[in-house]
């Protein structure tokens, strides 16, 4: 009976704070979809400035990984392709495990590690040094002054890394493709092509949105519910990380379910 | 009515009297955190162009007591008025009106350290007003002329020593021209020189402008320096409040211990640090609060 009581108690903190994490959400997209229509202009400098970070800043590395999850991919494939002959389906195997699946979750996982803590860091130090008080004595709502520049940048930079992430896999698995199974680059890259229905990258953009809204929520409440002294920047920034991974792979299960369902999987 | 409290009101009348002179008034104000009530019962009233310190020692509630009327806390019982409002039971747009119209310079700065000085001091006049651009730069020059760091726009918080991030501070508390000014601990933390430096800017906020200052302090020197009355909190509890020379001359004990700067009796041994923690929690009837010139 315990036990089930705590599972209870974790179940219903859980959904709570999930709550909370929509509220966050639901303020800072009134403030970017709404607030613009009720004389709130939107920050544009500093969601420029936030975009710059969250998603010029993670090319090179996003580049690279995702390039070698595409490699990796091709050649685990073809591990087992090549025992049906059927090396060709390789680019096919590759470009749908990146667009509907991979892409996404890598791009968020990686925006996670370099934006997702970022932003608990930088508002926790602002709660510490008491630079969210001053906000909010100056009349400014920080959900709207520190949140939503983010949530902007977040919401339309996830998508565009998600799909260079996608370009940079299929690479990966042409260099394999060129190099051990007899594929031209455009022949690699027109198989892949032939392969993906339109659906397999829409599909894996609008996880994308979802991921990066889960990003911010979680990174910026971690920030703002940072407790006093410096020791607990690094404690929200933590749960910042592990939060998001966890929920982001909720969300890509619900999403991957819907789709499934719905008939678009 | 004042100057400060037509800034506040918006609104003039002929009423003139001492009452109506009163910009904030505390009544009864309790403040809990979880399970425990850091403020019992506080009253406090600060009239037009005045200067309240409020003093006591670390622990004793006088932080949360500025907090509260602020706005940044919310208290348990009790009410907090300012111009006419009630900030316990106050919306959310009433509070930012409010806000408009109070400055606070944080024990820190809080400044924000990736804006450079003219920016922080810029921020409220560009999110709450139309003005042009032009003129937010003249007014950010004014504003850091009065806390004397003209010539500092383009400093980043981090290349200014720590007086200067306080003057900073209060060039960006000054920059909506607010009827209110809150102080929390202004010299703490700086030498003598510059904490005399933060003294003496106080003094000449209140001649300049009329302000209505509050000011949080354990520094006595600078609290008989700037006050026109000061309140002494201890334990959550007003002990004592009047003017300058009314708290010079209380003989309340615990008001004389920390004027007088006589430390806590040490403790000797477990029971006695029971007792001492017993009594720190517990509710403390006892205190007599001693309102000779309050």
């Amino acid at each position: 009976m315990e036990i089930a009581a705590q599972i209870g108690d974790e179940v219903t903190s859980g959904l709570a704070y999930i709550g909370e994490l929509a509220a966050l959400g639901w303020r800072a997209a009134y403030f970017t979809f709404v607030g613009p229509f009720r004389g709130r202009p939107i920050r544009f400098r500093s969601a420029i400035s936030q975009a710059m970070q969250v998603g010029v800043g993670a090319l090179p590395i996003l580049s690279l990984i995702t390039f070698f999850i595409g490699l990796i991919l091709a050649l685990q494939s073809a591990y087992e392709l090549r025992k049906f002959g059927a090396l060709n389906y390789v680019a096919g195997a590759v470009a749908l495990s990146m667009t509907r699946e991979l892409g996404p979750l890598i791009t968020a996982i990686l925006v996670i590690g370099r934006s997702g803590s970022a932003f608990a860091a930088e508002i926790g130090t602002m709660r510490v040094t008491e630079e969210i008080d001053a906000l909010e004595t100056m009349a400014i709502d920080p959900v709207d002054f520190l949140v939503t520049p983010k949530f902007l940048a977040m919401i339309v930079m996830l998508p565009c890394l998600t799909i260079w992430a996608n370009a940079m896999g299929i690479l990966g698995g042409a260099l394999f493709g060129v190099s051990a199974a007899n594929f031209t680059w455009g022949r690699y890259l027109q198989a892949s092509l032939d392969a993906l229905y339109l659906r397999d990258i829409t599909t894996g953009l609008i996880k994308s949105v979802m991921f990066g809204i889960t990003i911010t929520a979680v990174g910026c409440y971690e920030g703002l519910a940072t407790g006093a002294g410096p020791e607990e920047v690094g404690r929200s920034t933590t749960r910042a990380v592990v939060i998001s991974i966890f929920l982001v792979v909720m969300v890509d299960l619900v999403f991957t379910a819907l789709f499934f369902f719905l008939g678009n999987g | 009515m004042t100057v400060a409290m037509e800034k506040l009101s918006g609104e003039k009348n002929g009423a003139d009297t001492k009452a109506a002179d009163v910009l904030i008034s505390v009544r009864n104000l309790h403040v809990r955190y979880a399970q425990r009530e850091i403020l019992h019962g506080i009253n406090l009233e600060a009239h037009s162009g005045e200067t309240v310190v409020i003093l006591g020692g670390s622990g004793s509630g006088k932080s949360t007591l500025l907090r509260t009327m602020v706005g940044l806390e919310k208290p348990s019982g009790g009410e907090i008025w300012i111009a006419g409002k009630n900030l316990a039971v106050i919306s959310a747009p009433d509070l930012k009106e409010i806000r408009k119209k109070m400055g606070m310079s944080f024990q820190g700065g809080a400044l924000f350290g990736s804006m450079t000085v003219g920016e922080n001091v810029a921020l409220p006049l560009r999110e709450h007003t139309k003005l042009e651009e032009s003129t937010i730069e003249i007014m950010v020059r004014l504003k850091l002329e009065h806390v004397g760091l003209l010539g500092y726009e383009s400093y980043m918080p981090s290349q200014l020593s720590g007086g200067m991030k306080k003057r900073a501070a209060v060039a960006r508390a000054l920059a909506m021209d607010p009827a209110i000014l809150f102080f929390d601990e202004p010299s703490a933390g700086l030498d003598p020189i510059i904490a005399a430096g933060i003294d003496n800017l106080i003094l000449q906020l209140k001649k300049a402008f009329h302000m209505t200052i509050i000011v949080v302090t354990h520094e006595l020197a600078s609290a008989f320096l700037i006050a026109d009355r000061m309140i002494l909190i201890d334990k959550g509890y007003v002990v004592a409040a009047g003017t300058p020379e009314n708290m010079r001359d209380c003989t309340q004990p615990r008001v004389r211990q920390f004027l007088d700067r006589v430390a806590e009796p040490e403790v000797a041994g477990e029971m006695d640090y029971l007792q001492m923690l017993t009594e720190g929690t517990s509710n403390t009837e006892g205190t007599v609060e001693d309102k000779r010139g309050a």
